[in-house]
């Protein structure tokens, strides 16, 4: 191998790529999962079981795909769950007065990006911390839904019904939702965008080390106000998605959401300090909170709350799995 | 000395000027909307009016902002003071529902007990995670925050935990010297928090190791136990608040119990003018800003809008005030001004002495 | 090999901030396919000067032409755009990202908007082939050693078919074996007829590859040399300058003998402690009432020997003896509890906490000594902060002035009391004059023989021999990294023989132990 004039001394030529070690890991949870609802429910082993798992995270993918974004920079997006909000009650709200549902699509899908972009400009131009920034975001967003309405709008739109009840499935019954292919096409066109585009190489960048990108004539602002801007777009797909799932818009919907999006990409592998992740790590760390549900689901005898304990505990072990593996640049 | 004291003093009214400003704003925008507002009176004892519930209401809320300042103030935070209020909270009063005596004042001190070492406990957890082991303070009390309130549900089992405890309520309700006990119950643990810093060299050396962490260590501060120390403050400060919260309507819901209540605490420091960069902290500016936070919330109440869409105003204050702290932001502004107040009072000072 | 036409030149550059004159009427010129060493002490404009020319700053007066051409440059992208790359001390790339990616982030070749992976990983290949790098491209830069990160830097530059190659201290956080690699680089890349700015520390590089060498001292240009003609002392004397006359108004006080101060059990006594990659193992002792002075040129491991003493750092080995007792220096903390206070050299990021008071700053140390608990009474802190403001006479005097606001001498007046109300055994002091006015320095100086006298060690780290000649008992000379010497400060001692130490790394007459 090394019998140019010189030999390169590197650490990692025989072991495991370190920075997928955390995707790995996440797999093999996952499968390891996976088995154990198997073995222990004779039910777990219907595919219809991983396709409910799509179905009820459908619209958390997307929001957790905007949220890498966001985190592959180092930032932080709390605005996430009251934007999900807002834009489904903004749709259920406009449909109730009668507007068409397309013009609808276009104005919902229109806010989250705005507020996302308005966000990235007082974050880039006013040098406000992330966190304090998309937090105000949080607020007016919930804000505006109880602005809307006090109360739960249901939809009735054909579209919508549409949309929600269409079933996509092979002849043995197993179906899944449009939603879930919407998401899917989110996945992969994010999985592109990071991979073979600039904006995406740059998004690395900046979360790898911003002073540098900056050096190498990387065009830091705009895409720090750029990522922004997606994750308030995703938000808005997956509150369209929402609206979808549930055919209605509720002031109360989605609180707390944003923690569960924090928790699906760390666990997903990406590193909160930025610079290492993938989008395919997010899908395994949606599928993970997914599946825990629903094994607590299929065991009766657990409640409902060990889903939040069995979250957090995973979290400090990937948190604390970065760190040992050393994943830390800056 | 006079003139320095002078000069001092300034600075503080200074800084304060913007909190209070607001402050005042707010509440006699509540008089001329409802003539009424301000007055209090007498009724068997208590004294009662809008400035009392205000006052009342807001104690929980200072109680977390004061731990989350000197958390801030080390350059931190504390996500986790939420879930922290839900577990001590859920904890006391699950206590005190399996005892058969719930009006016993020994049950009572008891739970509370129970639940300040849970707090403590969880307080160590943190600063373990931050000052030991180094996470970004961020990350670490997401954690607690996420799981926090799975534990919160897991010790009342996901049940709303309803007490019918004298004691226990007149943490939230009961009255002293005709105001409510938890207005003193706050100002005691502000008094306490501020004699804890200020009377001994902690206040500093917090306030140091914030401004400039390496010369801090340089200077022989061991800031790992300092930062350690905030945490823990931090979670007891949570646990107390929690009390009150569960006190006030007698029962423990994991759920709701202290909801959002950091991001309240983090507004409230950071209107009262602490960076959250780190560095110089103000007890008093945050105990007005949670002031300004509650009269908020009980404006929009006394206007009639839903509580939640006060946080539609919320969100403007946010805002508002990161853009008055943010350097950039300011030095748009003071350029313009730069040149009347001379931020050099080196050179002027001989100058005072030679007449003109 | 060298051309005759310059590919650049600098001419009658000046610039000046603000109460600064940074670079006053300096010429400079660089020729294709040689290295050419840019040499000066701290503040003598090196960075200043790539900073005009790169466009970072403009300039006030003075031309700039690129192959011919007058050229100014609106910033470093519009520079490397026009082949002048440069590569700076600290690698400025993303580890963690791929080396390919590294070297062609901000214009990969793409193919209707998608980048061509292929086609990068293909050209890095190529290029590195060039440097006679093999690497795995597709690796992160972060698996690889600082060296290599450095070198990636130098592909990413070259491929921008740089003319110009301005490397800004490459060498200071390199070893041994990794300079070799980069030094073939960088012969390589001369080889084929790029101009390389070459800015180090270390003599001993200079004299290996540079071509030839430009010298600055105090915004001004000494001269311009060729390497061969150009010994290492006259380097090093052009680099200090003569400023033997310099001798201000401080009586010489009687010095006391070397031999008598350093009987008996010394107080710190150090020895084989090193640090790898900061400075090698050295061996030192200090008696109460000496004062040692540590000179050495700018990157010599001054201050690297200094953070060892007061555990600012941790040593790799190496013993300690306080008092002739074992003992060990491993946190500040400790240090101090020993008696032991340093002042920074880097005042803003490691003395001053710029939000606190005059009167906090002083008693910080003094405090965190004590512990929290024990707070100093507000009196007893106001008699000592009213003794130190007026002993060392901080302007202005108000002690709860927020210590930003004042001045740089202030600022190390109120640092150096911070240590003095420690009453340390053992002071430490890192460029304490340094950037502030006459009349400040006079006063430390006078200070620190005041110290001495009463029973306290100094030890004294200054770029200018002088004020090390004029204080110090003992002198240990630093020379790349090493501790090449400890001379006794008698009437043999003078700036020429600490200069020619400095320059040749000799350990003649060394001090006993």
């Amino acid at each position: 191998m090394t019998t140019g004039s010189l030999t390169v001394p590197r650490r990692t030529r025989f072991r495991l790529p370190r920075r997928q070690v955390p995707v790995l890991a996440t797999l093999a949870l996952l499968l390891v999962m996976y088995g154990i609802g198997v073995s222990q429910y004779t039910a777990f082993s219907n595919v219809q079981v991983i396709f409910n798992v799509f179905i009820d995270n459908g619209f958390l993918l997307v929001v957790a795909v905007g949220m890498t974004f966001v985190i592959l920079t180092g930032g932080i997006d709390l605005s996430v769950g009251s934007v999900v909000a807002m834009t489904a009650m903004v749709s259920a709200d406009l449909l109730q007065k009668g507007l068409p549902a397309a013009l609808v699509l276009v104005i919902a899908l229109l806010i989250g990006p705005t507020l996302g972009l308005l966000m990235g400009c007082a974050i880039h131009f006013f040098d406000i911390q992330p966190f304090i920034v998309t937090l105000a975001g949080m607020f007016f967003a919930r804000g505006m839904c109880t602005f809307i309405s006090g109360s739960s709008i249901p939809i009735t739109d054909g579209f919508w019904t549409r949309m929600s009840q269409e079933r996509i499935g092979d002849p043995r019954g197993n179906f899944v939702s449009i939603s879930v292919l919407i998401a899917f096409a989110v996945v992969l066109v994010a999985a592109y965008v990071l991979a073979y585009t600039r904006l995406g190489r740059n998004v690395y960048a900046i979360g790898g080390n911003p002073q540098s990108a900056l050096l190498m004539g990387l065009p830091l602002g705009r895409t720090r106000i750029a990522v922004y801007t997606i994750s308030g777009l995703c938000s808005a797909i997956g509150g369209i998605l929402l609206s979808f799932y549930t055919l209605s818009g509720a002031p109360l919907i989605a609180v707390g959401m944003e923690l569960d999006v924090i928790a699906a990409v760390v666990i997903g592998g990406t590193v909160l300090t930025g610079g290492s992740g993938y989008v395919f790590g997010t899908v395994l760390g949606v599928l993970v909170l997914g599946v825990i549900q629903t094994l607590i689901t299929f065991d009766g005898s657990l409640n409902s709350w060990w889903t939040k304990i069995v979250i957090g505990g995973l979290l400090f072990a990937f948190i604390l799995l970065q760190r040992l593996i050393g994943i830390r640049y800056k | 000395m006079n003139d320095t004291m002078g000069r001092y003093r300034t600075m503080i009214g200074h800084r304060l000027f913007w909190p209070i400003a607001v402050l005042v704003v707010m509440l006699a925008a509540n008089t001329i909307y409802r003539p009424g507002f301000l007055s209090i009176e007498l009724k068997d004892g208590h004294l009662y009016g809008s400035p009392i519930d205000i006052l009342r209401l807001s104690a929980p809320l200072i109680l977390v902002a004061l731990g989350m300042t000197l958390v801030i103030s080390t350059g931190g935070i504390d996500l986790s003071v939420g879930s922290v209020c839900a577990i001590s909270g859920a904890m006391a009063c699950m206590y005190i529902s399996k005892q058969p005596d719930q009006n016993s004042l020994t049950v009572v001190l008891t739970a509370l007990a129970m639940a300040l070492g849970v707090a403590l406990v969880l307080g160590v957890w943190n600063g373990v995670l931050v000052a030991v082991i180094g996470i970004q303070p961020i990350i670490a009390t997401l954690i607690l925050m996420v799981a926090g309130r799975g534990l919160a549900q897991l010790i009342t089992q996901g049940q709303i935990i309803t007490i019918n405890s004298g004691p226990f309520r007149g943490i939230g309700l009961g009255h002293l010297l005709t105001l409510p006990l938890a207005i003193f119950i706050a100002l005691a643990a502000a008094l306490l928090v501020a004699a804890f810093t200020r009377r001994t060299a902690l206040g500093m050396i917090i306030e140091s190791v914030g401004g400039n962490a390496e010369a801090s260590r340089l200077a022989g501060i061991r800031s790992g136990r300092v930062i350690f120390l905030a945490y823990v403050v931090s979670a007891v400060c949570a646990a107390i608040a929690g009390f009150m919260m569960t006190a006030n309507v007698s029962s423990a819901d994991g759920n709701a119990v202290g909801l959002w209540v950091e991001l309240d605490a983090i507004l409230a420091v950071v209107i009262g003018g602490t960076s959250l960069a780190g560095g110089r902290f103000f007890l008093s500016g945050t105990i007005l800003g949670a002031l300004i936070i509650q009269t908020l919330t009980t404006t929009v109440y006394a206007m009639n809008i839903s509580p939640q869409t006060s946080l539609l105003f919320k969100a403007v204050v946010v805002i508002a005030v990161c853009l008055i702290q943010a350097p950039a932001f300011r030095a748009k502004f003071s350029r313009r001004r730069r040149s009347a107040p001379p931020p050099r009072p080196v050179a002027d000072k001989p100058k005072e002495q030679v007449p003109a | 090999m060298t051309d005759s036409r310059p590919v650049l030149t600098m001419t009658g550059i000046s610039k000046s901030f603000p109460g600064v004159r940074a670079l006053h009427d300096v010429n400079f010129r660089l020729f294709p396919g040689e290295v050419h060493a840019l040499m000066g002490e701290n503040g003598a404009g090196k960075s200043t000067l790539i900073k005009v020319l790169t466009g970072v700053y403009d300039t006030d007066e003075g031309a700039i032409t690129l192959h011919g051409e007058p050229v100014s440059f609106t910033g470093p992208m519009q520079a490397t755009a026009a082949g002048v790359s440069t590569v700076y001390q600290e690698v400025n790339l993303c580890t963690n990202l791929s080396v390919a990616e590294n070297i062609f982030i901000g214009r990969e070749p793409r193919l209707l908007g998608a980048v061509r992976w292929g086609e990068v990983r293909r050209r890095a290949r190529a290029l590195l082939a060039r440097l006679d790098l093999d690497l795995d491209v597709s690796a992160p830069l972060g698996s690889y050693s600082l060296a290599i990160q450095q070198m990636v830097a130098i592909a990413r530059a070259i491929d921008i078919q740089a003319r110009v190659l301005i490397l800004d201290e490459p060498t200071s956080s390199l070893d041994a074996g990794e300079v070799a690699q980069l030094f073939r680089i960088m012969r390589q890349l001369r080889d084929e007829g790029i101009a390389i700015l070459f800015v180090t520390h270390f003599l001993d590089q200079v004299y290996e590859i540079a071509d030839r060498i430009t010298v600055l001292r105090n915004g001004g240009l000494v001269g311009e040399y060729p390497t061969a003609e150009l010994p290492q002392l006259s380097l090093v004397e052009k680099m200090i300058g003569k400023e033997l006359d310099v001798l201000e108004g401080i009586e010489e006080h009687s010095r006391r003998d070397l031999a008598e101060l350093e009987e008996g059990t010394p107080l710190v006594a150090v020895s084989n402690l090193g640090r790898a990659g900061a400075v090698a193992p050295f061996s030192l002792t200090i008696h109460a009432g000496e004062v040692v002075g540590l000179a050495g040129l700018l990157g010599s491991g001054r201050t690297e020997v200094a953070r060892l003493f007061f555990g600012a750092d941790r040593a790799d080995g190496g013993q300690v003896a306080i008092d002739g007792t074992s003992s060990s220096l491993r946190t500040p903390a400790q240090a101090i509890d020993q008696g032991v206070g340093f002042c920074s050299e880097n005042r803003r990021a490691e003395g001053i906490v710029p939000e606190l008071s005059v009167r906090e700053n002083i008693i910080l140390a003094m405090q965190a000594a004590r512990g929290w608990l024990r707070p100093i009474p507000r009196r007893r802190q106001d008699e000592l902060v009213d003794k130190y403001v007026k002993a060392l006479n901080i302007r202005p005097a108000d002690p709860e002035v927020p210590v930003r606001n004042l001045s740089g001498g202030n600022q190390q007046k109120v640092l150096l009391a911070r240590w003095l109300i420690t009453e340390p055994r053992l002071l430490i002091l890192d460029e304490p004059t340094r950037g502030i006015d006459i009349g400040a320095k006079t006063e430390i100086q006078r200070l620190v023989t005041q110290l001495s006298d009463g029973g306290m060690a100094v030890l004294f780290i200054s770029a200018e021999l002088e004020e090390v000649l004029r204080l110090s008992h003992k002198v240990a000379v630093m020379r790349d990294r090493q501790m090449v010497a400890q001379l006794a400060n008698d009437e043999g001692l003078d700036a020429e023989r600490i200069m020619q130490t400095i320059a040749s790394g000799s350990h003649r007459e060394e001090v006993d132990r």
